[in-house]
């Protein structure tokens, strides 16, 4: 567990000095997160190494937003104040964003369908089931 | 009493408890709406209101819980590596349809806000609602705006997208699992995840995938995309 906590908070440590040094305006926690990936892809980081504390972390992630949800009652005015263009905004554009990458993900999947060799495998089998 | 109420202990305890009770109600009431951030959110700011005691108070125990969330963030990097392969495969129709939907994301939020009369720091705070918390409050923030306003509203447009995410797909006649599933993800990120989990888990890998990969594009893209909307 030592271990465990050590890897995540140290790859968080490296993102925070890379903003440090470059002020790139990206959270320091992206940084640290493709870090993690890149050290388990290049084998520096064995999964159970860090497998039992980060199945723990994005399990539980929504707990860890509810403090910060809480300050909600600081802005009872300004959502009261602007309350419909919030609401209008988020919805269309929720909505939006479900259809818009919805439709480009099915036609670019059939579009590159013949390049994709597991899309072939299961051509294949959908066959077998209706033969 | 009410001096033991505003004690760090008591207030991480009741933080920690009410949302394992809201976790029970979610699993036995199976409704959306029983989700267990705002349902321990509304409790909890109930609570404070009842008893007088202000935010500040609260969030010098409540800091400890989100102290965790840039950490939880980085530990989305282990299922992101168990998805490099299925990423691979079909690298070109997730990333074009993240990327797409990233910009639809942020623009489309930030000119109706504007078009309706919205205040700006209310409009920056909008334009990363599409993403999970962590990686939405740090957006903000790192744009100028209010990072609470957008965790409630990122957990509120979570919620919208596992209630009507299914049915809004259907009429936009998006019908494919892997589709709906990266759809889900990407417009309303862990909780839209977990809707798509209970449909199957291909969809639900794929939602996972949209989540991540969407908070990436949103992380990195959020502030030009502001820029050159003229909005910072």
């Amino acid at each position: 567990m030592f271990r465990q906590l050590a890897i995540i908070i140290g790859c968080l440590a490296v993102g925070e000095f890379v903003i440090w040094l470059t002020h790139i305006p990206v959270p320091s926690s992206i940084i640290g997160m493709l870090l993690l990936t890149l050290l388990l892809k290049i084998g520096w980081v064995k999964m159970e190494w860090v497998e039992t504390i980060s199945n723990f972390l994005v399990k539980n992630m929504g707990f860890f937003f509810v403090p910060p949800g809480v300050a909600l009652m600081l802005y009872f005015d300004l959502i009261k104040k602007e309350f419909f263009p919030i609401l209008i905004s988020v919805i269309v554009s929720t909505a939006l964003v479900l259809v818009v990458t919805g439709w480009v993900h099915q036609i670019m999947r059939k579009y590159w369908k013949i390049k994709m060799p597991h899309m072939k495998i299961r051509k294949k089998k959908k066959h077998r089931q209706e033969d | 009493m009410h001096e033991y109420l505003s004690n760090d202990y008591f207030l991480l305890t009741l933080t920690f408890g009410i949302y394992f009770i809201s976790k029970l109600i979610r699993r036995y009431l199976r409704l959306a709406i029983f989700n267990p951030i705002l349902v321990s959110i509304a409790f909890l700011i109930v609570f404070l209101k009842i008893n007088d005691i202000d935010y500040e108070t609260y969030q010098a125990s409540g800091s400890k819980i989100d102290f965790w969330l840039k950490p939880a963030v980085v530990a989305l990097g282990v299922p992101l590596y168990k998805q490099l392969n299925s990423i691979k495969q079909q690298i070109m129709p997730i990333l074009m349809s993240q990327l797409v939907g990233c910009l639809t994301g942020i623009s489309s939020v930030v000119v109706i806000a504007k078009i309706l009369g919205a205040s700006k720091p209310v409009i920056l705070s909008l334009a990363s609602k599409s993403v999970t918390t962590p990686i939405a409050m740090e957006v903000t923030e790192s744009v100028g705006g209010i990072p609470s306003l957008t965790a409630t509203i990122v957990v509120c447009v979570g919620i919208f997208g596992a209630v009507a995410g299914f049915r809004i797909l259907m009429l936009g006649k998006v019908g494919m699992t892997d589709s709906q599933g990266i759809s889900l993800g990407t417009a309303s990120h862990a909780v839209g995840t977990s809707a798509a989990m209970e449909r199957s888990h291909e969809c639900g890998a794929y939602a996972s995938l949209g989540l991540t990969i969407n908070g990436i594009f949103t992380a990195i893209l959020t502030p030009y995309v502001l820029k050159a909307m003229g909005m910072i």
